[in-house]
């Protein structure tokens, strides 16, 4: 059909004015590509306000499970992106110092690969590992230990690869200025090169600790859920994509309103740091 | 004087030492992913050898324990390739909106409500899914295809809208970010001296476009679709809460109206449930397929989307 369609359109329009008007017609398409793509994005938000705003109170989001609350959720994503950036931050900047400044070997060079098929593990592969280890062997039942584990696992390569490129947009006068002060090269790293990188630096975890706060699949195997508040880290507990999940699977249609109202907290939490962190660092570039 | 060298070269050294240590970090997650798959899947590997890789039937009954991975593996690749289908049409639209059509103040925000599409989670894509997408496709595609084309078989079934094709589209919006954002960065890395040869012989913009900026990109944006594989192969939470879940021979995605189950939302769904010490190998055994796919695409990937970069260094520029 389409083919019958062009023939026509051929006919009636010879060479040039043909082409051109395939021009026309493809730049449409393209803007319609876009349009296509950003509608569900719209759709997203908007259901998520609808549906989701009528259920936000303070009891909503401050009261456990038992009183119809999210507060366990909320506490427990909170908890998760914390300790997993305790464990991940600092170990995803180490490597990423390693790969900047230390970084022209071959040793170096597979660790960067390495890093780069480590952030694309599936997700579920992630979780199944770290309940392998941390829940079967160091927790012994699913624990909060075990939720941050499995996110520090996708944490790291993430953090590692932001550092190294923010490292490396450093100019080199400024290492050897500090090099020809007589500075040690660990202290020229940690308190002259770090620092310049700051914006950067920061800009890429915080985009890290957004995509960890919306992970789910690990979390499913790891922390259990729970309708109370944080107990401990070897204790089972919940975090807001668990509990959207769990919600969304029930029949009773109160129950995935809550669903809802999770879902807008969440997207809440992390596009609130990916807002911030681009209109930060735009404001940096425009400086 | 020697003893103060001495002293630098130790912190120096040290320093490097332990950096060097924690960069292997990436090394210790591959060694220990793969001890724990390949250790934990070669019970069921062993018990069921290649059946598990051509076998339908899923029983985790004990007593009667029979375990075949074929409709997982196909389910896999069946809703990536109608995410690809989708999904890469519509990425490369907007990644040539971006670079060779918007202007400089449409481009900007339009490239960061694509990087937004990203940062959604996908347990939100999942919730959205079901509650909003599926009755939308339901209503607007499957009704009226079932209607028109039921006899042809990969669209038999009564549409139900929690199937192998919603799970698809789904999957189609959620690579867009990424085949878009890669294949950007391809052709902006085209060189301008190509356009202008193209333009000096008299073609059109769409015909540059069409036959010299992506003819010249072709390997990373292959490379892109193919990253693009890679996030959909292994995206977990929505596709499980879309796809409603069959198992076994009833999983084999003969319709794209039919319940069906992916590799990851198998596991997902079943790793809990596993009772006997054979079916949790057999769900790390899928865990271990899962990986290798995902592994072997993404090579492929970052191979050939680095061929493009290092060509644009020699190239005539």
């Amino acid at each position: 059909m389409a083919q019958a369609f062009f023939t026509t359109l051929r006919s009636k329009f010879h060479g040039y004015a043909f082409r051109k008007f395939k021009n026309k017609l493809f730049f449409v398409l393209c803007g319609v590509c876009v349009v296509v793509a950003v509608i569900p994005l719209i759709s997203i938000l908007f259901e998520a306000v609808m549906r989701g705003a009528p259920q936000l109170s303070v009891q909503f989001i401050f009261a456990d499970g038992n009183n119809g609350g999210i507060g366990p959720a909320i506490q427990g994503t909170l908890i998760i992106m914390g300790l997993t950036s305790l464990i991940g931050i600092p170990l995803g900047v180490l490597s990423g110092i390693y790969l900047s400044e230390f970084g022209q070997n071959k040793y170096a060079s597979a660790m960067r690969t390495l890093n780069n098929i480590v952030t694309e593990f599936p997700s579920i592969i992630v979780g199944i590992v770290a309940y392998s280890i941390v829940v079967l062997y160091i927790t012994r039942y699913n624990s909060a230990l075990a939720g941050a584990a499995a996110l520090s696992i996708i944490m790291i390569p993430i953090v590692a690869r932001t550092t190294e490129e923010s490292l490396k947009l450093v100019p080199n006068t400024i290492r050897e200025a500090s090099l020809a002060m007589g500075v040690h090269k660990w202290r020229t790293t940690l308190s002259v090169v770090l620092p310049s990188a700051k914006a950067g630096l920061i800009t890429g975890t915080m985009l890290a600790v957004a995509r960890i706060a919306g992970e789910t699949a690990p979390l499913l195997l790891t922390i259990g859920g729970s309708s109370y508040f944080f107990g401990g880290l070897f204790q089972q507990m919940d975090a807001l994509p668990l509990r959207i999940y769990r919600y969304a699977g029930q029949p009773d249609a109160s129950v995935q309103a809550q669903a809802w109202g999770a879902a807008l907290v969440l997207i809440l939490i992390v596009l609130a740091l990916n807002i911030a962190v681009r209109l930060a660092s735009r404001g940096r570039l425009r400086r | 004087m020697i003893r103060k060298l001495q002293k630098k070269l130790k912190g120096d050294n040290l320093f490097k030492a332990l950096v060097a240590i924690i960069a292997a970090s990436a090394l210790v997650i591959v060694l220990v992913t793969a001890y724990v798959l390949v250790t934990g899947s070669s019970l069921a590997l062993q018990t069921y050898g290649i059946n598990f890789l051509t076998g339908t039937q899923w029983n985790p009954v004990p007593g009667s324990e029979n375990f075949g991975a074929l409709p997982y593996i196909l389910g896999t690749l069946v809703t990536s390739g109608i995410a690809l289908l989708i999904g890469v049409p519509l990425s490369l639209g907007i990644a040539i909106f971006l670079v060779e059509m918007a202007p400089k103040t449409i481009r900007v925000p339009v490239s960061y409500l694509v990087e937004l599409l990203a940062a959604v989670p996908s347990v939100i894509y999942g919730l959205w899914g079901i509650f909003v997408l599926r009755f939308w496709l339901l209503n607007n595609i499957e009704k009226p295809i079932s209607a028109i084309l039921g006899w042809i078989p990969i669209f038999s079934g009564r549409p139900f809208g929690l199937d192998i094709f919603s799970a698809g589209v789904i999957l189609a919006i959620m690579i867009i970010p990424t085949v878009a954002s890669v294949s950007r960065e391809v052709i902006s890395a085209v060189p301008n001296s190509i356009r202008e040869g193209a333009y000096s012989i008299g073609a059109t913009k769409w015909e540059v476009i069409r036959h010299w900026v992506l003819a010249y990109g072709r390997s990373g944006i292959f490379g892109a679709v193919i990253l693009g594989l890679g996030r959909a192969v292994g995206e977990t939470m929505a596709v499980t809460m879309i796809i409603g879940n069959a198992s076994g021979p009833s999983a084999m995605p003969t319709s794209l109206f039919q319940t069906g189950q992916t590799m990851p939302s198998l596991i997902a769904n079943g790793f809990f449930d596993a009772q006997s010490p054979v079916a949790a190998s057999a769900y790390l055994g899928v865990g271990l397929i899962l990986l290798v796919m995902s592994l072997l695409i993404n090579i492929v990937a970052h191979v050939m989307v680095t061929r493009v970069f290092k060509v644009k260094g020699g190239a005539v520029e």
